[in-house]
C-alpha cells in the first residue's frame, strides 16, 4: 500500500516535473499555482505513504529506495518552507526534478536494495539518515538557488526585462534562499557524518579513511565548508558561488554513487 | 517658414554616437555661435541632453548645409555620422519641435525633464543672440503647446520615468528597498528625481557627492541626506546600494579597479549603478563585473519599454494636438507672410497718394483747409475701398495656405518686388522658381 501513495505522489510530482521545464520558457502564473497544488498533494501522498511505512514496520532504515524517498520528501519540505517564507515557487525548477528522479527511483520496486552491516545501534542509524539526508535537501536547494541566481544574474547583465524567465525574484531573494540553507544545511551534514562515524566505529571497530565512501563523504563535507566559509568571509555569490555549490552537489552525488564501490557502506540486493 | 532641424535622439543613435556629439552647458553658447557664423543661418539653437543632440535653425534658403555644420564642429566624418542623423524641414521640423518638447519623442513618453532642459538651451541661445523672431515664435509656440499636451492629456501623469524604471530595477536586484542606501553622484536633476522616487520606496540613506561640495550639501539636506566631498567618492561609495551617478565628467569615473574595491569591501554584495550621465560615468569593464549592475541610459529605454503600452492611448491624443498646434502655428506664419505684402502695398498706394496731391496742389496752386481736409478725405477713401479687396484676399489666402500664390499676384500687379526684402519676396521667388521648373517640364 505504501508503494502505491508513492505512485500517486510521483504523479503528483510529474506535474511539478513539467512545470519545471515549462518555467524554463515562459511564465504562466496558473502553471505555477497548478504546480504548487499538486506538489502539496504529492506531498501529503508522500507523508501516508512513509508513516504507512513505519507504522506497517516494514520500514528498513538500511533500504536504499526508503532513503530516496526520505530525501525527495525532505526536499520538498525545505520547498515548501521557502515558499512559505519567499512566496516563490522559481526553486522548483531544480528541486522538482531531482524530488522526481529520486521518488521515482524509489517507486519502481525493484528488488530492495540494502546497505550492508548496521544492525546494532538502530537509533543513531536512524537518527544519521535523518541527519544526512536534511543535510542532503539543503544541499539540493542551496545548489538549485545557486544556480537560480546565475540565471537572473545574467538575466538583469543582459538588460533584458522582458526575457523568458522573469518569473525568477529578486537576486537577493535567491541568495538569501540559497545561503540559508547553506547554513540549516550544514550542521545536519556535520552531524549526520558524526553520528555516521559513531555507527561505523560501533559497527567495525574503526574508521577505514582509505573507503571511498569515507574518503568522499570527507570530501564533500570539506566543499560544503569552503562554501559557507567563502560566503561567511567573503560573500562569494554568484558565478563562484555556483561553482562551488556544483562542486558540493557532484561530490554528494559522487558520495552517493560510492555506495556501490565501498566495503563498509554498500547497495547490497537483499 | 525656412526652419530646418537636424539631430540624433535615442532612437537613432547609439550612445557611442551620442556621447561624441554631447556639448556641455559650458560649451553651449559658443557652439549658438559658431552655428549662426555658419554659411545660410539666419537664426540657430541646439538642444543637447543625453538623448538628443539637435540643431534647430531659421535659414535664410530653406537649405542651409547642416550636416557640413556636425562634420566640421564636431570632426566627425560623414561615414561615422550621417546613417545616425535626422533632418526635417518646415512644416515637419515644427511639428518635431513640439512633440519634443511635449516630451512624445522622449525615451519615456511624458517624462517632464525634456521641457526644462528644452527652456534651458532656449534662454542660453537667446542669451547669445542666436534666438531672435523666427525661432522664438516657434519655441514659444512650443512651450505653450507642450504645456496643453500636459493639461489635456494623461500623457506625463502615469508614474512611468526614468525614476520609476530606476525603482523597478532596484526591486529586481535587491527585493525590497527598505534599509537600502542610495548615493548620488554629480547633483542633477534627474538623480534629485530618482533619488527622490527611491527613498519613497523607503531607501534608508542618501550621499551625495557633488564637484561643487555646495551643491552636494544643499542636495543632502534635501533628503536629510549626508554631503560627502568629490575627492572622498571612492572611499565612501560601497556604503551605497545604489549609485546613481550624473556627472559631466568627459570620461568613466567608475573604472573596473574601483568596481573591484567596491565589492571586496562589500564582501561582494550587489550594487546597483543607475547611469544617467553622457558620456557615461561608469566603464563598460566594471558593468561587467559580477555584482555590479549598471545601466545607462539607453538600457533604461530597454527597460521603459515595456511601459510603452500604458502611455500609447494618452500619446495618441498628444499627437492628435500637436497635429492640430502644427496646423495653427503654420496658419499664424501664412498670415505673417502676408503683413509685409499688406504693408508694401499700404505704402505703394500711399506714395502714389502723396504724389497726386502734390500733383494736384501743384496746378491748383494754395488751398483752403477745408479744402485740403476734403481731398485728403477723397483720396483716402479710393484708396482704402481699392485696398479692402487685395488685403482681406490676402489674408484670407494666409489661413488657407495659399499665401504663396496670391502674395505672388499681388506684388506683380502692384509691381512690389524692389521694395520688400521679408519673408515675401522670399516666397516670391520660390514660387516663380517653381513656376519656370514646371514651364520647363
Amino acid at each position: 500500500m505504501s508503494l502505491l501513495w508513492l505512485r500517486f505522489a510521483l504523479a503528483c510530482y510529474f506535474i511539478g516535473l513539467t512545470y519545471a521545464f515549462f518555467a524554463l520558457t515562459r511564465t504562466s502564473d496558473l502553471f505555477s499555482r497548478i504546480a504548487l497544488h499538486a506538489a502539496s498533494l504529492g506531498m501529503v501522498f508522500h507523508f501516508v505513504s512513509l508513516v504507512e511505512l513505519f507504522l506497517a514496520g516494514h520500514v528498513v532504515w538500511a533500504s536504499v529506495h526508503n532513503g530516496e524517498s526520505l530525501l525527495a520528501f525532505f526536499s520538498m519540505t525545505f520547498f515548501m518552507i521557502i515558499y512559505s517564507i519567499y512566496q516563490t515557487t522559481s526553486p522548483g525548477v531544480v528541486v522538482f526534478p531531482i524530488v522526481f528522479f529520486l521518488t521515482f527511483v524509489a517507486a519502481i520496486d525493484e528488488q530492495p536494495v540494502l546497505l550492508t552491516g548496521f544492525v546494532q545501534h538502530k537509533g543513531w542509524l536512524i537518527a544519521h539518515i535523518i541527519l544526512i539526508f536534511t543535510g542532503y535537501a539543503a544541499l539540493v536547494l542551496s545548489f538549485g538557488a545557486s544556480l537560480l541566481y546565475l540565471l537572473q544574474e545574467r538575466r538583469l547583465k543582459a538588460k533584458k526585462p522582458s526575457s523568458l524567465i522573469s518569473f525568477l525574484p529578486a537576486l537577493e531573494v535567491i541568495d538569501q534562499i540559497g545561503y540559508r540553507s547553506l547554513l540549516l544545511g550544514f550542521p545536519f551534514m556535520t552531524l549526520g557524518l558524526i553520528t555516521g562515524s559513531v555507527v561505523a566505529m560501533s559497527t567495525y571497530g574503526h574508521i577505514d579513511f582509505a573507503d571511498p565512501k569515507i574518503l568522499l563523504s570527507i570530501l564533500m563535507w570539506l566543499v560544503y565548508m569552503i562554501m559557507v566559509f567563502t560566503r561567511w568571509n567573503s560573500g562569494w555569490r554568484g558565478r563562484r558561488a555556483a561553482v562551488l555549490a556544483t562542486c558540493a552537489f557532484v561530490a554528494a552525488v559522487v558520495a552517493w554513487a560510492a555506495n556501490y564501490f565501498s566495503t563498509i557502506h554498500r547497495f547490497v540486493a537483499s | 517658414m525656412r526652419y530646418q532641424l537636424i539631430g540624433v535622439n535615442h532612437k537613432s543613435a547609439p550612445l557611442e554616437v551620442r556621447e561624441r556629439l554631447a556639448i556641455s552647458e559650458k560649451n553651449l553658447p559658443d557652439c549658438c555661435r559658431d552655428l549662426t557664423a555658419h554659411p545660410g543661418i539666419e537664426e540657430g539653437m541646439i538642444i543637447s541632453t543625453c538623448n538628443r543632440v539637435e540643431v534647430i535653425t531659421h535659414t535664410s534658403n530653406g537649405c542651409a548645409d547642416l550636416r557640413g555644420f556636425l562634420h566640421d564642429h564636431f570632426h566627425l566624418t560623414a561615414a561615422e555620422l550621417d546613417s545616425h542623423l535626422y533632418e526635417f524641414r518646415e512644416k515637419e521640423a515644427v511639428r518635431h519641435i513640439f512633440r519634443v518638447a511635449s516630451s512624445l519623442d522622449s525615451m519615456v513618453v511624458g517624462e517632464a525633464q525634456i521641457l526644462g532642459q528644452v527652456k534651458e538651451a532656449y534662454a542660453t541661445a537667446r542669451a547669445v543672440g542666436s534666438v531672435r523672431g523666427q525661432l522664438d515664435q516657434l519655441f514659444t509656440r512650443a512651450f505653450a503647446v507642450a504645456k496643453r499636451v500636459r493639461t489635456e492629456t494623461a500623457v506625463g501623469s502615469s508614474s512611468v520615468s526614468i525614476a520609476s524604471v530606476a525603482v523597478e530595477l532596484a526591486k529586481k536586484i535587491f527585493g525590497t528597498l527598505q534599509g537600502k542606501n542610495v548615493f548620488i553622484v554629480g547633483a542633477g536633476k534627474m538623480s534629485e528625481l530618482a533619488a527622490r522616487h527611491l527613498m519613497a520606496h523607503g531607501c534608508a540613506s542618501i550621499f551625495v557627492a557633488n564637484r561643487t561640495y555646495e551643491r552636494a550639501i544643499g542636495l543632502a539636506q534635501k533628503f536629510n541626506g549626508q554631503a560627502i566631498k568629490f575627492e572622498d567618492l571612492y572611499n565612501a561609495c560601497d556604503k551605497a546600494d545604489i549609485v546613481i551617478t550624473s556627472t559631466g565628467a568627459p570620461h568613466a569615473i567608475f573604472r573596473k579597479e574601483h568596481g573591484e574595491q567596491f565589492l571586496s569591501r562589500r564582501k561582494n554584495k550587489p550594487m546597483f549603478f543607475i547611469d544617467i550621465a553622457v558620456p557615461r560615468d561608469v566603464s563598460p569593464e566594471m558593468a561587467k563585473l559580477d555584482g555590479i549592475f549598471a545601466y545607462d541610459i539607453d538600457d533604461l529605454q530597454q527597460a521603459v519599454s515595456s511601459h510603452a503600452a500604458d502611455r500609447r492611448h494618452e500619446a495618441e491624443l498628444a499627437e492628435a494636438i500637436i497635429t492640430s498646434e502644427v496646423e495653427r502655428f503654420e496658419a499664424r506664419l501664412h498670415t505673417l507672410d502676408v503683413v509685409p505684402t499688406i504693408v508694401s502695398l499700404q505704402d505703394h498706394l500711399e506714395t502714389i497718394r502723396q504724389a497726386e496731391i502734390d500733383r494736384v496742389r501743384g496746378r491748383m496752386g494754395a488751398l483752403t483747409p477745408e479744402q485740403e481736409m476734403a481731398m485728403e478725405a477723397l483720396t483716402r477713401g479710393i484708396i482704402n475701398k481699392v485696398m479692402h479687396t487685395p488685403i482681406t484676399t490676402l489674408k484670407t489666402a494666409a489661413r488657407e495656405s495659399e499665401a504663396t500664390t496670391v502674395i505672388d499676384v499681388v506684388r506683380r500687379l502692384f509691381n512690389l518686388h524692389d521694395k520688400e526684402k521679408g519673408p515675401a519676396s522670399q516666397a516670391n521667388r520660390e514660387s516663380t522658381g517653381k513656376k519656370e521648373v514646371e514651364t520647363r517640364h
